[in-house]
C-alpha cells in the first residue's frame, strides 16, 4: 500500500518521536531518576535550608521564588541531553545510516529528535513540579503563558542539543557545552537570584543571556513576577529558535558530522 | 526498465584522493549483479553513492528512473542497503529495529508489523523477536540486516559483502533466500569477496579496480574466456616418476597430489585416458581455484600492468 507523501513524512516523524521516546523510557535511571533527585536536593537545601534565613525574594519566599527556575533549568538541561546524546550515540554506532538511507527529509529528521527532547525535557519538568509541589504551593497564573514558555524554551535547547550532537566527534564533546556554556548561563539566568540585586553594569550583562528570559517568562506565567519584558522573553526565544532551526538544517543538508 | 544508471561518477575525498573515476554502470530490472574488486577498488564508495552516504564529486545516478538529485526521496524509497558493517542500534529489540526502518520509509504501522513478522520467521529470528539486537549471534545479526533491508519492500536490494564472517551452512541458507527474492522479482547488487558467491548467485557482473569499470559483462561470457584452468588430483597410490607425463603442463605437490593445467581445447577424457595409460588412478579431483577467481586476478592484474 502506497501513501502519499506527506503521510510518509508524519509516519517517518512519529517513528523517530515514537524511538527517542522509547529510549529515554528505557533507561528511566540514567534520564527521568536524576533530575528528581538534584531537584530534590536543591529544594532541601536552597528552599528549606538556606532560603529560610533568606527571606524574601520579589515579594515571594525564597522557595517559591526559585522553584520556577528549577524546573525551568530541569527541562532546559534535559532537552538539551537528551538529543545530544541520542543523536550522537546514533552516529557513533552508525545507525544514523538508517535514517540517511532513508527517504526522509531533513526537516523531518531534525523535528523528530527535536520533538524527541522536548518530550524528555517536559517529562522531567513535570516530575520536578510535583516534587516542588512537596515542598512549596505553585500558583499558575497563566497556564498558556506558562506551558507556552516552557514548550518553547525545550525546543529551543533540544535544537542546540542537535547541533552540538552534529559537530560532536566524542562523547567529550557533547559534555563540553553543558558543563562550560549550558551550566553557566542557567545559573546565571536568573533561577537563584532577581537581577535587580546585581549592580547596573551586571543587571546590562544579565541581559545577553537568553537563559534569563525562559526563567522569568516562566516565572511570570507561575508567579505573576519578572524581571523582563515578556513579549521581549517570547519575540528572543522564538528569533533563537528561527536562527538554530535555520542553522541545523543548513548542518544537515551539508552532511557535515554524517556524510563523507 | 533499467533498476539502476550511473553515468559519469567521480569522487574525489577531501585529502585528493580520487576514489571513483568516471563510473559508467547499468543494472537491468530483475538482475542479479555482481559487484567485484580488490579492496579499496571504489565498491563501498559507489555503494556509499547510491546510498546516499557519501556525496558525489559529480555524475547521475538513476534509480528506477528516478534521479538521485532531483527525486532523491522517490529513488532512495526504491533502495534496500545490506551495509558491510553492522550498523543497527544493539540495544533495540529485534521486531522494534525492523518496525522503525519501516517508519522511516513511511510504511504505515500494521504493514510495517506483518512485513517484520514475516521476515522475521523467514530469516529464522522469529523466536528472537523481543530480545536486544546485541545478544544476537553474528549469522543473527548478518539476517537482521537483510530483514532490515528488505522490511519496507524495497525494488533494489543492495548487499555489500552480506556473508563476511559467516559459516558455509548459514551462507548457502542466505543464497537460497537471496535467489528466492530475485526470482520473486527484486534487483539485486551483490558485492562479495567469495568470488564463488558471485559464480553461483550472479547474472552480470562488473569489476573495478582503482575507481575504474575494468570489466562489465555477463557471466557467462566473462567464465567463457577463461583459457586455462588448474585442477588437483588425489591419486590412489604414491607417484614416482612423473616423466611419463612430460608433455602435461603439471606439477607434483606431493607423493599423492598432482596438479595438471589443461586449456580450454582440451578435454578432460583425454586427460583421463593419458592417466589411465600411464596406469595413474585418480581418487578425486578438485579445481585448484575457483573459475571466476582466476579471471579476476588476471583481470585485476592486467589493469595494474596497464596502468
Amino acid at each position: 500500500m502506497r501513501v502519499a507523501r506527506h503521510q510518509q513524512h508524519w509516519i517517518a516523524f512519529s517513528t523517530i518521536v515514537t524511538r527517542e521516546v522509547r529510549r529515554f523510557l528505557r533507561i528511566w535511571a540514567q534520564t527521568l531518576l536524576p533530575p528528581a533527585i538534584t531537584m530534590t536536593l536543591y529544594f532541601i537545601i536552597f528552599g528549606n535550608l538556606i532560603g529560610a534565613r533568606i527571606g524574601d525574594m520579589g515579594g515571594f519566599s525564597y522557595i517559591e521564588y526559585i522553584a520556577p527556575g528549577i524546573i525551568m533549568m530541569a527541562v532546559i538541561n534535559n532537552a538539551y541531553a537528551n538529543v545530544a546524546s541520542s543523536f550522537f550515540s546514533a552516529k557513533f554506532q552508525n545507525h544514523i545510516e538508517e535514517l540517511i538511507v532513508a527517504p526522509v527529509p531533513n526537516y523531518v529528521i531534525l523535528a523528530g529528535y527535536v520533538a524527541g527532547g522536548t518530550a524528555r525535557g517536559l517529562f522531567v519538568g513535570l516530575i520536578v513540579t510535583v516534587v516542588a509541589l512537596f515542598f512549596t504551593h505553585l500558583p499558575v497564573q497563566n497556564l498558556l503563558l506558562t506551558f507556552s514558555v516552557v514548550l518553547l524554551s525545550a525546543i529551543l535547547f533540544a535544537l542546540g542539543g542537535f547541533i552540538n550532537a552534529i559537530y560532536a566527534r566524542s562523547f567529550d564533546e557533547i559534555s563540553i557545552i553543558p558543563t562550560f556554556i549550558l551550566t553557566p548561563l542557567t545559573y546565571l539566568g536568573g533561577v537563584f537570584y532577581s537581577i535587580s540585586l546585581l549592580p547596573d553594569f551586571w543587571q546590562h550583562v544579565s541581559m545577553l543571556n537568553p537563559v534569563l528570559y525562559m526563567v522569568n517568562a516562566f516565572r511570570y506565567g507561575l508567579l505573576g513576577a519578572s524581571d523582563i519584558n515578556l513579549w521581549l522573553a517570547f519575540g528572543i526565544i522564538v528569533l533563537f529558535i528561527a536562527a538554530l532551526s535555520w542553522y541545523a538544517l543548513h548542518l544537515l543538508d551539508k552532511g557535515t558530522g554524517l556524510r563523507k | 526498465m533499467r533498476a539502476l544508471s550511473i553515468q559519469q561518477l567521480h569522487k574525489t575525498y577531501k585529502n585528493g584522493f580520487e576514489a571513483l573515476n568516471d563510473i559508467q554502470l547499468e543494472v537491468e530490472q530483475g538482475d542479479f549483479f555482481a559487484l567485484l574488486g580488490p579492496n579499496g577498488a571504489g565498491k563501498s564508495t559507489t555503494i556509499g553513492i547510491i546510498t546516499s552516504l557519501i556525496t558525489k564529486t559529480s555524475g547521475r545516478i538513476q534509480v528506477f528512473d528516478a534521479d538521485l538529485d532531483t527525486d532523491r526521496e522517490l529513488a532512495k524509497s526504491y533502495i534496500g542497503l545490506v551495509p558491510q558493517e553492522f550498523n543497527f542500534n544493539g540495544f533495540e529489540q529485534v521486531k522494534h529495529i525492523l518496525i522503525t526502518q519501516a517508519g522511516y520509509y513511511g510504511v504505515p504501522a500494521k504493514e510495517a508489523e506483518t512485513h517484520a513478522d514475516e521476515l522475521l520467521k523467514k530469516l529464522g529470528l522469529w523466536d528472537k523477536r523481543h530480545s536486544s539486537a546485541r545478544a544476537l549471534s553474528g549469522g543473527m545479526k548478518r539476517r537482521l540486516m537483510i530483514a532490515r533491508a528488505l522490511v519496507h519492500q524495497p525494488k533494489l536490494l543492495i548487499l555489500d559483502e552480506p556473508t563476511a564472517g559467516v559459516d558455509i551452512e548459514l551462507r548457502r541458507s542466505m543464497w537460497t533466500f537471496l535467489r528466492d527474492i530475485n526470482r520473486q522479482g527484486t534487483t539485486i547488487i551483490l558485492t562479495t569477496h567469495y568470488l564463488e558467491e558471485a559464480e553461483n548467485l550472479c547474472r552480470n557482473i562488473a569489476i573495478i579496480d582503482k575507481g575504474q569499470i575494468i570489466e562489465n559483462t555477463d557471466m557467462k561470457s566473462l567464465l567463457n574466456r577463461l583459457d586455462r584452468e588448474t585442477f588437483v588430483l588425489d591419486l590412489k597410490q604414491p607417484l614416482t616418476d612423473l616423466s611419463a607425463l612430460a608433455d602435461l603442463c603439471c606439477h607434483q605437490v606431493d607423493s599423492t597430489t598432482l596438479e595438471i593445467e589443461l586449456c580450454r581445447s582440451e578435454s578432460l577424457n583425454s586427460l583421463f585416458n593419458r592417466l589411465s595409460e600411464c596406469g595413474i588412478e585418480v581418487a578425486s579431483m578438485k579445481n585448484k581455484a575457483n573459475r571466476l577467481e582466476e579471471l579476476f586476478l588476471t583481470l585485476v592484474e592486467s589493469s595494474e600492468t596497464q596502468q
